[in-house]
């Protein structure tokens, strides 16, 4: 006999209403299945084929992709692909970790404002959030040309050359992560920042602790929330990111998105390109984790 | 709660840091001096360009029929993921994997939705000529990374609607598609519009995507500053970009001032 439950003030049997909801998610999951789940899956096959001579895929079982990302090309070997996946690891830390500390200091001038000026700051903060990434970066360029007073004060003061801009470079790199990605780690810790408890912090301080300990006792495990989600926002996007590299690091500084970019668009090599992607998810992946485990001892404690 | 002078300063200072490239476009925006960047004297004249280059203009429509075709199925889509997932009795797996499919398209990186999006247009392109690279081909891969937004905003909405209202309307006896369009849909309506803003502001802010599907007569603005950034920079260029700029403040803006009257 058929189930039937009063749901939302319908009667109706849960098969009819599951049917009906079925019918309601069916474009929507078609088009996920379609376009996101399926090609994402075939990126697994299509790692272990080979490309053929016009760009196009020839279906075979080959490891090549994978001994050709660790290094073994077709010129021999060359540390490039390992240096550039270390890389980009390092660059996505050292971003996470520059804008966690420049997000405190502006999460709390944040909350420090009278309530009706706090929402006006804080869109300040969301403007750069959804300004487009290809103006913000070439915006650098712009910054960083001899012309400008950054590269004349370093010029002048003798640590570049005078005329030279200062980019393509690793600071000019990171400068541009920097800015791309701060907007993504404050408004998640100002989301913490609002609601804590100040009083905690007072109690450190009668305790005699200096800034340090008011940090480490009072703030962070109170704004942990907030950072968690900020760090993961920054992170995983910084490891992806290829048009910052590309405007403003030149062949030097390439990141897997730059990997990546190069495979798909210009050599047209799909197969190579797949396997740089499962590469680029596996790291994402892994950050998930981590940041799953840590997660959880947050609850316990 | 009082700040340190150092907390204040440095966190003015970040501030500064984020809108220094920005001011720096607006300024050299107004500059005369057409190549360098020796300041000529003040001109409005790369604007009135603008209205004569007939590639800028055609992108900038291109960039908008793309924000509003993929935010409109992105919107229909996400409204019905939404209302089928939130309103329906799924067991509990089958729950977990309609939102976990949800959420994909908001975790993956873009790179790698654009290679999957490649992939998935090399193969349907032996098909559908739909799926050349162009204005369509576009407008499908915007939608795709929009979709899970704008159901999970709507899914929020639809969670703080009180069960009564639906309870009541079903006890006078409407039917399910009057209960849609006269209850539902209106008591929704701030959701799906607040998913829609969001999904267009997405789509504008892409590089990406757009960047991996376009053909050579879909050109975007941003695509289009990208190519002048690794060719050279045109003062028309930083013309357009604070224009765009100014675009962005004005909806966020907006749909600040939106989310706020709505809440």
């Amino acid at each position: 006999m058929a189930r039937v439950l009063v749901w939302y003030g319908e009667l109706a049997t849960a098969r009819s209403l599951v049917w009906r909801g079925v019918l309601l998610v069916l474009p929507g999951l078609l088009w996920l299945m379609a376009f996101l789940v399926l090609p994402g899956l075939v990126l697994i096959p299509l790692s272990f084929a080979e490309r053929g001579p016009y760009g196009e895929v020839i279906w075979t079982f080959t490891w090549e992709n994978y001994r050709r990302l660790l290094g073994f090309g077709v010129l021999g070997f060359s540390l490039d692909n390992l240096l550039a996946l270390v890389r980009t690891v390092w660059v996505a830390l050292v971003t996470t970790l520059l804008a966690a500390v420049l997000a405190y200091p502006i999460a709390f001038f944040i909350r420090a404002q009278h309530p009706r000026r706090r929402y006006l700051v804080l869109s300040l903060v969301l403007i750069p959030f959804w300004t487009n990434i290809v103006i913000r970066t070439y915006a650098w360029q712009l910054l960083l040309a001899p012309e400008m007073p950054f590269a004349r004060i370093l010029a002048a003061l003798g640590l570049v050359e005078p005329g030279m801009a200062l980019f393509p470079s690793s600071l000019a790199v990171y400068l541009g992560m920097l800015s791309a990605f701060l907007p993504f780690m404050v408004l998640p810790l100002y989301s913490s920042v609002e609601r804590m408890d100040e009083s905690l912090l007072e109690a450190v301080r009668d305790l005699y602790g200096g800034p340090v300990r008011v940090f480490l006792h009072g703030i962070l495990p109170q704004t942990l929330p907030g950072l968690t989600v900020g760090v993961i926002l920054t992170f995983i996007p910084a490891m992806g990111m290829f048009v910052v590299p590309d405007l403003l690091g030149g062949a030097k500084h390439l990141l897997v998105g730059n990997l990546i970019q190069q495979t798909f668009y210009t050599m047209r090599d799909w197969p190579y390109g797949a396997a740089l992607s499962l590469v680029l998810i596996l790291l994402t992946l892994v950050a998930l984790r981590l940041y799953r485990r840590y997660g959880k001892e947050v609850e316990l404690a | 709660m009082r700040l340190h002078w150092l907390t204040s300063a440095v966190a003015l200072g970040a501030l500064a840091f984020l809108y220094l490239p920005m001011l720096a476009v607006a300024l050299f925006s107004f500059n005369r001096t057409r190549h360098g960047l020796g300041w000529g004297g003040f001109t409005w004249d790369w604007y009135v360009r603008l209205s004569q280059n007939p590639a800028l203009l055609e992108a900038a429509q291109n960039t908008l029929v793309l924000a509003l075709l993929s935010t409109l199925v992105a919107t229909v889509l996400g409204t019905l993921l939404a209302l089928g997932l939130e309103r329906h009795p799924f067991g509990p797996r089958g729950r977990a994997l309609l939102e976990t499919t949800l959420y994909l398209p908001v975790v993956t990186p873009d790179l790698i939705l654009a290679a999957a999006l490649m992939v998935a247009f090399g193969f349907l392109r032996q098909a559908f000529s739909l799926f050349e690279p162009g204005l369509p081909a576009m407008v499908v891969g915007h939608a795709t990374f929009q979709v899970g937004f704008v159901a999970l905003v709507v899914m929020s909405r639809l969670k703080s609607l009180p069960r009564e209202l639906d309870e009541a309307a079903r006890d006078l006896y409407a039917t399910y598609s009057l209960y849609l369009r006269r209850v539902l849909l209106p008591l929704l309506a701030p959701g799906i519009v607040a998913g829609a803003m969001l999904a267009f502001t997405l789509s504008l802010d892409d590089f990406v995507i757009s960047f991996f599907t376009a053909g050579p007569t879909s050109q975007t603005l941003p695509l289009v500053i990208y190519a002048s950034a690794r060719r050279g920079i045109t003062p028309e260029i930083h013309a357009v970009s604070t224009l765009l700029f100014l675009f962005t403040v004005v909806l966020v803006l907006s749909a600040e001032r939106f989310t706020r009257r709505s809440a």
